[in-house]
This record gives C-alpha cells, sequence and structure tokens, in this order.
C-alpha cells in the first residue's frame, strides 16, 4: 500500500457493559481515500466509529484494548483536552440521523457557527458569516435566510446536509460517516453521497464510510473492511473484494445483492443468526453459519496477510471465492 | 410570534374568568351575614340600615348580577370596597410590597437552587444524586407548616440569627426565613424535575453531535443539555409561583407579615366578601400574567413551539 | 403548604409504565421500598385498630384525661408526656393517625375517579370535551388553592373527614387527571386501539378493555405520593383550624392547640410532627419507589 495511512486502528476491543462488542478490529484509511467498513447491524461498526471519535465513555462503554492513531498518534493515550482540540479540526463525523443529532433549539447557523468560535477563535459575527459560506459549500438553497432556520424546519435531505456542513466546516483530514444515507429517501440518497464524494475529492479528505449497503460500497469506496462480530475480517480494495472475496462472510453478503442477470433466482440468505456477544466465544464467530466450517474454526483464525493490503480472517479463505 | 402571544392572551380570558367566578362563589356562598358580622355578633341593626347596606353592596341582587358589576368594576380599576368601608384597591397597595418581596424571594431561591441541585444531582450521580434525591424527599415529606415552626424556634428564638416575626427588619432580613420556608415547598419539584430532565438531555443524540464538534466540557453541558433541558423547568417555575402565592397565606400568617396572604386569611372570618375576592382575583391575575410571560419564553427557548 | 403539596405531585413527568413482572424485582431490590412499605402498612394498621397500638406503655384511651396533668412532659407509661388536657399524647397521638389515613384514602380515591372519567374523556375524544376540561383544569391550576379550600371550608357547617376529604379532591383533581389525559392520548393513538375501532368495537368497549387497563398504569403509581401529600395537606388546612375540628382526634388538631406552647411544652409540637412526618415521609418514598420501578427512564 503506497499511500501513507492517517487513520490506523488496531486491534480494538470496545465492551458496552458486559456485551464484548469490538473484538480486534483493525484498519487503516490512507490520506485522500476512501474506505467503506461495510457489515450487518450489531457488527460494532458504528461502535468503533464512535470509539475513533472519543464517544464510548464511561459509564456507558469502555475501550479494553488497542490503539487508533490519527497522524501516528495515538488518540486513545491521548489527554482529554488535546483529543478534544482534535475534534472537528482534524476529525469529525457525519451521523445517521440529522434529526437526532441537531440540536432542536439552536438555529443551524448557530450549531455551526459553534465550531468556528470554539477552535478559531472567532467572534459571533464572524463565525456567523463562516457558517453561512459552509451552507452554501453543502449546496443548501439561500444559505444566508437558512442558517437562522432550526433543525425541524429543514426537509430530510437538507438536514443530513446540515450534518455534513457540520462535518466539513473545520476542513478536517479524516471524516467518518456513518450511515449517512440510511435514514433518508432513495432519491436524496444518491444526491447525498454524490455531495459527500464531491467535497472528498474537493478537500482531499479522507472518508471512513460505514454502511451496510454494497450499492454504496461500489459506487464510493476505494477499499473495503468487513466487519463481523466486532473484527474485521477481510480488508482489501472494494474491486478486490466484488471480483473474489475471501471470508465466507464477504462472499455470503455479495450473494444477498439483487442481480440483473440472477433475475427470477431466488435470492441468497445469510442462513442463521448474528452470534450472541455477550457470551464469550473462542472459536470463529461466523462458523455457525459457514459452509466452509471445519474442526480449526474453534479456534479463532489469525489475520492472514495477502499481500498488497489485503487481508481475511479465515483457516479456509483459499476456498472461499473459488466457486 | 405576534400570533402566538394572541393566542395565549386570549386563552388566559377564560380562564381569569372562571377563576374570579369560583372565589366569588365561594366567598358569596359564606353563610352568615356580613351585614351582621360587620356590625358585630350583638348589635341590633335597624331593618332600614341593613337595607341600605344591602343596596349599597349590591347584596339584594342575584349573585350573577353581582358578580357582572364586579367585572365592571374590575374592568375600570375597581375593586369594591371593603365592608369596613376601606376601598379593596387601597388595601392591596398597601399589603402587596409585603407578599411581593415574600414572593419574590422565595421564587428566586426556589428557582436557583432548585435548579442547581438538580443539575449537580444529575451530572455528578453518586453520592450528590442520592443527597439530593433524600434532602428533596424530605422537603416534600415534612409538613411545611412543621418545617416553619422548626427554622423559627432554631434560627430565631435559640440562635437568635434572624427576626421570626413582622417586617420591620426590612428586605431582605425579615424575608430571609419566611421566604426560605415558602422556597422549601417548591424546591422539591424544581429539584426533581430538573434533574429527571437533565439527565434525559444528556442521553440525546445531539450531545453526542456537541462532543464530536469538540466543544469544552462546559460548553456542551450548558450549551446543549442544560439549556434544553431548562425548558419543561421553566414552565414548572412559572405554575409554582400559583403555589407559592397561595403559601404566603400561610407563611404570612405564622411569620406575621401584613401582606396579601395576611389580609385574606384574617378577612374570611368577617365575611369580608369583597376583600377575598379582591385580593384573590390580584393573585390570579398575577399568577396568570407570569405565566403568560413564562409561555412567551417557552417560545423564545423552544423554537418548535413558536415556529410550530 | 397545602395547595403546593398537593397539586404538584404530578409536575413531574408522568411515568410510562413498563408491563410484565420486572418492576416487581426491582422494587424488593430497593432498600428505600422496604422501609417505605414498612411504615405506610404500620400507619394503616394504626389508622384501622388502634387500641391494638394505644396500650402498649400502659394507658390506652386517648379519652381518659386528668386535667392535673396538662401539659406535663413524658414519664414512665407515658413516653409522650400529656396534652393540655391531660390526655396520655403517645395514645391520642395513634388514634389521631386513623383521622389523616381516611381523610387521605378518601380524597385519593375521590380524585382517581374524577382523574380517570375526565381525563380519559379528554384524552379520547378529543375536541370539544378536551377544550372545556383543559380550561377547567386550567382554573384550578391557576387558582391559589389552599386560598380556595380556605374558603369553601369556612363555608360548609359541617367539617369531618368526609367534607375535609371533599375539598381535598375539588382542588387536587387535575394533576392526576393531566396524567390520565395523556396517558390515554398516547394510548388511544396506538395500533391496537385502532384494529379494535377497525374491527367495529363501540366507543365503550374500546375504551374499558383497551384504553383504560393500558392507560391507568401512570395514574396508579403516583397514588402512593398522593397520599402522603393529601395527609400533609389535610393536616395543614386542620392546623389553620378550618380543617376538623375537636372533638376530632387529629394530629392537626394536636399541632393547632400545640402552637401556643411550644416554648414552654415543645413535646406537644415534637411528637405529633414526628408521628405526621414519618407518615407523609413513608407514603412519599413508596411512591417515589414504585415510580422509579414502573419507570424506566429513572433506572
Amino acid at each position: 500500500m503506497p499511500e501513507s495511512p492517517v487513520l490506523t486502528v488496531s486491534d480494538l476491543h470496545v465492551r458496552l457493559g458486559s456485551t464484548h462488542v469490538v473484538n480486534g478490529a483493525g484498519f487503516s484509511l490512507a490520506a485522500g481515500r476512501t474506505l467503506a467498513l461495510l457489515g450487518e447491524s450489531g457488527s460494532g461498526k458504528s461502535v468503533t466509529a464512535r470509539t475513533i471519535m472519543g464517544l464510548i465513555r464511561p459509564p456507558h462503554g469502555r475501550v479494553t484494548a488497542g490503539t487508533v492513531l490519527l497522524h501516528g498518534q495515538d488518540l486513545l493515550a491521548m489527554p482529554e483536552e488535546r483529543r478534544r482540540a482534535l475534534r472537528s479540526t482534524t476529525i469529525s463525523m457525519v451521523f445517521q440521523d440529522a434529526l437526532s443529532a441537531l440540536n432542536p433549539v439552536l438555529s443551524v447557523g448557530y450549531q455551526i457557527a459553534e465550531l468556528f468560535r470554539a477552535h478559531r477563535g472567532m467572534s459571533r459575527a464572524e463565525a456567523r458569516r463562516a457558517a453561512v459560506d459552509v451552507l452554501g459549500q453543502v449546496r443548501i438553497p439561500a444559505a444566508a435566510r437558512r442558517a437562522g432556520d432550526y433543525p425541524h424546519q429543514f426537509s430530510g435531505g437538507m438536514r443530513q446536509r446540515v450534518g455534513i456542513a457540520l462535518a466539513i466546516a473545520l476542513r478536517p483530514d479524516v471524516i467518518i460517516a456513518d450511515e449517512p444515507t440510511t435514514a433518508l429517501d432513495v432519491t436524496v440518497q444518491a444526491q447525498i453521497l454524490r455531495l459527500l464524494g464531491d467535497i472528498q475529492r474537493e478537500h482531499g479528505t479522507a472518508l471512513l464510510l460505514i454502511t451496510h449497503d454494497m450499492g454504496v460500497v461500489a459506487d464510493m469506496a476505494d477499499r473495503v473492511a468487513v466487519m463481523y462480530a466486532g473484527r474485521v475480517v477481510e480488508q482489501a480494495t472494494a474491486a478486490e473484494v466484488f471480483a473474489r472475496p475471501r471470508h465466507p462472510y464477504s462472499e455470503a453478503l455479495l450473494g444477498a445483492i439483487p442481480r440483473p442477470h440472477l433475475r427470477g433466482r431466488e435470492l441468497a440468505v445469510i442462513s442463521g443468526a448474528p452470534p450472541d456477544l455477550s457470551v464469550p466465544d473462542e472459536g470463529c464467530r461466523f462458523r455457525t453459519r459457514c459452509r466452509y466450517r471445519i474442526e480449526d474454526c474453534e479456534r479463532n483464525p489469525p489475520e492472514h496477510d495477502l499481500g498488497g493490503g489485503r487481508s481475511t480472517a479465515c483457516h479456509e479463505w483459499e476456498k472461499v471465492g473459488s466457486a | 410570534m405576534g400570533p402566538y402571544v394572541l393566542r395565549r392572551v386570549l386563552m388566559a380570558i377564560p380562564v381569569l374568568l372562571g377563576t374570579t367566578f369560583v372565589i366569588y362563589l365561594a366567598v358569596y356562598a359564606l353563610p352568615g351575614d356580613p351585614i351582621q358580622a360587620l356590625a358585630g355578633p350583638n348589635q341590633v341593626i335597624s331593618p332600614s340600615v341593613a337595607q341600605a347596606l344591602r343596596e349599597r353592596f349590591h347584596l339584594d341582587q342575584p349573585l350573577v348580577v353581582q358578580y357582572g358589576l364586579y367585572l365592571r368594576g374590575l374592568l375600570g380599576g375597581d375593586l369594591g370596597t371593603s365592608f369596613t368601608g376601606r376601598p379593596v384597591t387601597e388595601i392591596i397597595a398597601a399589603s402587596w410590597p409585603v407578599t411581593a418581596q415574600l414572593g419574590g424571594t422565595a421564587w428566586i431561591i426556589m428557582a436557583v437552587a432548585g435548579v442547581a441541585l438538580g443539575v449537580v444531582a444529575a451530572v455528578r450521580r453518586g453520592a450528590a444524586d442520592a443527597a439530593v434525591l433524600f434532602g428533596t424527599t424530605l422537603a416534600l415529606g415534612v409538613p411545611f407548616f412543621v418545617v416553619a415552626y422548626v427554622t423559627q424556634i432554631v434560627f430565631g428564638v435559640q440562635l437568635g440569627w434572624l427576626p421570626v416575626s413582622g417586617v420591620e427588619a426590612g428586605w431582605p432580613l425579615a424575608y430571609i426565613l419566611p421566604g426560605l420556608v415558602l422556597a422549601l415547598s417548591g424546591l422539591p419539584q424544581v429539584a426533581r424535575l430538573t434533574r429527571t430532565s437533565v439527565l434525559d438531555g444528556l442521553a440525546a443524540d445531539h450531545v453526542e453531535t456537541a462532543v464530536a464538534k469538540g466543544l469544552t466540557g462546559t460548553a456542551v453541558l450548558f450549551r446543549h443539555v442544560v439549556r434544553n433541558s431548562l425548558i419543561p423547568v421553566v414552565s414548572l417555575l412559572g405554575v409554582s409561583l400559583g403555589y407559592l402565592l397561595g403559601g404566603t397565606v400561610l407563611v404570612e400568617g405564622i411569620f406575621n407579615l401584613p401582606g396579601l396572604g395576611y389580609q385574606i386569611y384574617t378577612a374570611i372570618p368577617q365575611h369580608d366578601g369583597p376583600v377575598v375576592v379582591g385580593i384573590g382575583t390580584m393573585l390570579v391575575l398575577v399568577f396568570l400574567s407570569v405565566n403568560l410571560l413564562v409561555d412567551l419564553l417557552y417560545g423564545v427557548l423552544d423554537p418548535r413551539i413558536r415556529l410550530g | 403548604m397545602a395547595s403546593s403539596t398537593l397539586v404538584s405531585a404530578s409536575a413531574e413527568i408522568p411515568p410510562t409504565p413498563l408491563p410484565g413482572g420486572g418492576a416487581w424485582s426491582r422494587l424488593r431490590r430497593r432498600p428505600g421500598f422496604l422501609i417505605a412499605a414498612f411504615v405506610a402498612a404500620l400507619m394503616s394498621a394504626m389508622a384501622a385498630v388502634p387500641q391494638a397500638f394505644a396500650g402498649w406503655f400502659g394507658a390506652g384511651d386517648p379519652r381518659a384525661c386528668d386535667l392535673v396533668r396538662s401539659a406535663q412532659p413524658p414519664t414512665a407509661g407515658h413516653p409522650f408526656g400529656f396534652d393540655v388536657q391531660g390526655c396520655d399524647l403517645y395514645s391520642t397521638v395513634v388514634y389521631g393517625t386513623r383521622s389523616s389515613v381516611v381523610v387521605a384514602v378518601l380524597a385519593t380515591a375521590g380524585m382517581l375517579v374524577i382523574a380517570v372519567v375526565l381525563g380519559s374523556l379528554a384524552g379520547y375524544h378529543r375536541g370539544w370535551a378536551d377544550a372545556v376540561i383543559g380550561r377547567v383544569m386550567d382554573v384550578f391550576f391557576g387558582f391559589p388553592a389552599l386560598v380556595g379550600m380556605i374558603v369553601i371550608l369556612q363555608t360548609l357547617s359541617v367539617r369531618n373527614e368526609v367534607t375535609v376529604a371533599a375539598v381535598l379532591v375539588l382542588f387536587g383533581w387535575p394533576p392526576l387527571a393531566r396524567v390520565m389525559r395523556g396517558s390515554v392520548l398516547a394510548v388511544a393513538g396506538s395500533e391496537y386501539v385502532a384494529a379494535a375501532r377497525g374491527v367495529g368495537a363501540r366507543t365503550g368497549r374500546v375504551l374499558l378493555r383497551h384504553v383504560l387497563p393500558n392507560s391507568f398504569g401512570p395514574v396508579a403509581v403516583l397514588t402512593g405520593l398522593n397520599i402522603g401529600l393529601v395527609i400533609s395537606s389535610e393536616s395543614a388546612l386542620t392546623f389553620l383550624g378550618v380543617g376538623l375540628r375537636t372533638p376530632a382526634i387529629s394530629w392537626g388538631v394536636q399541632l393547632n392547640t400545640a402552637q401556643q406552647y411550644f416554648t414552654t411544652a415543645p413535646h406537644l409540637l415534637i411528637f405529633p410532627s414526628l408521628f405526621l412526618s414519618v407518615t407523609v415521609l413513608g407514603f412519599v418514598l413508596l411512591g417515589d419507589a414504585l415510580r422509579d420501578a414502573f419507570d424506566p427512564r429513572t433506572r
């Protein structure tokens, strides 16, 4: 992998209560690139994102091990005050549901201006102008007037634009987008994704895109990290995963996509249910649903480095995807 | 904002009419003859004098007519005349400063201490939370007049720090004890509502956004948690003023403060209807105005209400 | 303060009860609940059979008085001393429990009935019923309730447990009705009520079978708290001289008498206050525990 990583997560373990939600997740994100963190609900992808942002805190949750390197510095070992200064300026987040992620009683202009006042020391008036400018960048019409409006006065798509405006306002190097289009209508989804892509190209921002949608991955991602039961089970370029997955779970996910040339055939489903993460398990978490299962699966597979930045956590990876 | 204000004002009118009518009804249902009570129990009044007095106070008219006449007077700023001959407005003018100072002191103590305790309990949890819960339960459980007597004995009689009776010492000295006792009657609810509301506020999704924005802990707490959480508390503070005004009757009695509540309390056994109704109307008016202000403030605090 | 304590139970956000049995196990794990339940049970027992408690220290008849011993401090066999009439203060305080609890139970029952009827009407039928009931509630919320209660009690020629309770109900129902209305509103908007109406069930049946059972919880949970607050209000009214009157044996009457002697015979004030406070606290804590157990948010 030629580019230097701007964000590297290794061996991350997070507990929420007694549940081990993230169990050794690791991936890296290159500057200016898009990494899709792919997985079904409950796979720990959102918790991983929120851990990177420092939003998982006692008493609700606890990081038990791991490092999160941003520009080579470990966020998890940093004093809170230094970490705070990096939020929004170097790393920021777009939340899934902009309606609940925005403060209902403050105008959107105020909420964006707050960033410029807190991190850039701007006056109220300067910050206000800067906020209007950012609203323009996310293509909100009549930005100067709408800055005085409140979140409930915006449509879903416009509201998510405000969410993106919050994330890009201070030109961070990394944006984490946690299922940014899940709460939106299909037609609006494409617009929001295009906006994110455009901004990323203009600003050279790295994007960690959390999604469960293969279509979004195909459209947006340079690389993919597939998460299952709190662990990254496969990492590769998007093209590689689509061409030949090297983990049974990735393979199964690809099989679950409706495709035009397979019209009329039954859609593949992943049988079984995701594992209960509050019960300890020494084996591969996917084995109960896996068609490549062997005896070795009773112990957790190590991460096999396949070269070229590609890796998989499966004992039988050589057999996967060959069919 | 304009239609919102107008709507709130219009909604207050039937409430004002209803409340004054209820007071009016209750007072004029009082048994006994006010004319006789006025003259004293053992006086013999000539029928012609009694008749003249009845006509003067419209006591010979049906209740509804009396109430109508009363309302007409009210519009012109005339609250009628006490059976003792003193205009009710004059009585109110003489005693409202005492009640205003008492109620204001109590209200401020209640609001400041209640909100502060509630925020601390919600944010610190643990021991602070337990202490606030225990304290508010105690304040809710121990009857008000017991508290009044205990504070009088301890701070006034035993320690001699503060006056326990009358207003000669002026504000703030004379109002500290009664204000504190009066405040205690509403403080537990304010503290508890603030606590619940801040706990809810802390759990809101947009608080995560605020943290992710890299705001300082204080900015997150005050701008994004407490500010939102105070919205329901503000409306409770408005309603609480009604309780405090009612409570002045008791507190002014125990601490011997010559305010509006004290006037009502002495007027009731004398069947002095105009005084009770007049002061009652006054208290309700104050209550409604404050709640109107609170509603408007509510609109400022919560744009979802103002803008629909 | 009667007005405040009476009306404020509900100023807090109404709880949403969880169906199912989780609440009971949560209840039992709270030490406060057991103490409060014990106090409430003890006071209810004292109210039901005072004679079983009054004789514990030898004396036992609150009407057996000896003026010679007027206001004497505690002695052997008379742990609380004597009241102004020279009666054993311990047994009068024990007998005083009855009127407080009776008033509280009557008043709370009355408030519940009115709250359920009017709250359901307003919450289920909305429209003009809601508007009228809402305005009437506003009138009572806007009323300095203590003043109102004093005025009305003055007009009553008979002042006993029933009439005092009735006046407390008159000024105390709106908060409970408001909680009930909110709860009915929520339930009436739910899918299963729509479904019941969809299959042609009559309004009465929908209300009785579907809406009421599912919306009564939040109001029921407020009962304990309400009983405590009503006891407090009743004693305040009686203390002011407009509630129960001698020869009724009641804490309020005892405290009313005691205030003239509080420097010379403080035990007259202390013991009834103590019983009153412990009882009110017991019911308030019980109410709190119930609410916490049924309200998932406070866990």
